[in-house]
């Protein structure tokens, strides 16, 4: 029993990540982290509300018909996300600023629909909360390596402190510009993932038409 | 005129939801395998934005911003943190009656759209639109060109990147990086084209 649970927290991390593997939720990942700070914030908020969705769906799951089943889901994840807004708004006006209409679009991120369909709606109460907080931790794994990443090179600094001396203050690092652009969170998402797949080949798309090596094919 | 016509021209290539705002990526990347299902999937987008986010602008402006109830005398009342779930209902019933609408009237294009048009309530590109005519306080007129722009951009850029994939078919890629890691190099890559379009406007 205990084992199913941990599993359920645990496989989300790498092994079912949300982001490289189930395709899901990236649209705000790569918004969100040109610093660590936001990025930080995001994984909290999200983790939040995908701990709170899946504990509250799966309780209600029993009473919900199939038919209206999307829409219920979408206002109790939509409540949810008007709470963390506001309390946001509350506590870190400066962050949520910056975050502007992206705390909003967690209502839309697919993660937390895709997890409430895909596992709250068929598992109990603590399994679910425990799988919403596992993709939650998935999905922070990612933004902050793609955030800290963004960060160190493009303005030479975590969270805010200095690490690298850039020339403009007198030090030798030269920031990257493109770290800053939008593109750039996409050539790191792509090279996490390669990572990964080099790491574990079970997680390869296999290709739809084999190039022949026919190098090889000569030699022999 | 001509300042409607510049915000066309920005929301379609300068500020471009998918390119510039990563909006909508799930549906970007799970879908572009083929053209003439991005095609589609454009298709309904435009149709939806061009029609959603007039009509929230029109429940931000007259319901929900803060002192909008002035007309009905209660003029202090600020509603404005009740706009996510309006936004979002008021998109999913867009979304459900353009799909009768369609299915009676243009069976073709519902057949050809098929799964996608309900996937379109989840769509981030959607509801960020919405988001950021509100953020931006556009006028009427302003956001029926805004939710027409961010639509046909939406649409170009997963075509664009559909016939990209398309021709990836065949090129010899390394193990790892096949499917979803090259799609994500292609799509910065693209964005990177679409960066020098900032000096456009």
């Amino acid at each position: 029993m205990t084992n199913r649970y941990w599993s359920a927290l645990t496989t989300p991390l790498i092994g079912e990540n949300p982001i490289t593997l189930q395709i899901l939720g990236i649209c705000s990942a790569l918004a969100v982290t040109t610093a660590l700070d936001t990025a930080l914030v995001m994984s909290g908020a999200v983790t939040c509300v995908l701990a709170l969705s899946g504990a509250s769906v799966s309780m209600v799951r029993r009473y919900l018909p199939r038919s209206v089943r999307i829409i219920v889901q979408i206002t109790i994840i939509a409540s949810l996300v008007i709470i963390v807004d506001q309390v946001l708004k509350a506590f870190a006006f400066e962050i949520s600023r910056r975050l502007s209409v992206f705390v909003g679009l967690i209502v839309t991120n697919c993660i937390v629909l895709g997890r409430a369909e895909g596992f709250a709606m068929r598992h109990g109460v603590l399994a679910s909360t425990l799988d919403g907080i596992g993709n939650g931790l998935g999905y922070s794994f990612i933004l902050l390596l793609v955030g800290a990443v963004r960060e160190l090179f493009g303005h030479g600094s975590l969270l805010g402190v200095q690490i690298f001396w850039t020339t403009a203050q007198g030090g030798a690092f030269d920031p990257l510009q493109l770290m800053l652009l939008p593109p750039s969170a996409f050539f790191i998402i792509g090279g996490i993932i390669w990572f990964i797949r080099a790491k574990r080949p079970e997680q390869v798309d296999r290709s739809e038409f084999k190039i022949r090596d026919e190098l090889q094919e000569e030699r022999r | 005129m001509s300042e409607l016509f510049d915000l066309f021209l920005r929301s379609v290539f300068i500020e471009n939801l998918a390119l510039s705002f990563f909006l909508g990526m799930c549906t970007f990347l799970a879908v572009s395998k083929r053209v003439d299902t991005a095609f589609g999937v454009g298709l309904a987008i435009i149709c939806v934005q061009t029609v959603t986010v007039p009509v929230n602008n029109l429940i931000y402006v007259y319901i929900l911003a803060p002192g909008a109830l002035a007309w009905a005398g209660l003029g202090d009342l600020d509603l404005s943190f009740l706009s996510l779930i309006a936004f979002i209902g008021v998109i999913a019933a867009m979304v459900q009656v353009l799909e009768m609408v369609l299915e009676f009237r243009i069976p073709r294009l519902y057949r050809a759209l098929g799964i996608f048009l309900p996937l379109i309530t989840v769509n981030c590109a959607i509801l960020g639109g919405t988001l950021f005519m509100a953020q931006r306080d556009y006028t009427f007129g302003e956001s029926v060109i805004y939710g027409f722009g961010t639509g046909t951009g939406w649409a170009l850029a997963i075509v664009m990147l559909a016939a990209i994939r398309e021709r990836l078919k065949y090129s010899d890629i390394p193990d790892g990086l096949q499917g979803l890691g090259m799609s994500f190099m292609v799509v910065g890559l693209m964005s990177l084209g679409f960066m020098a379009f900032s000096g456009l406007g």
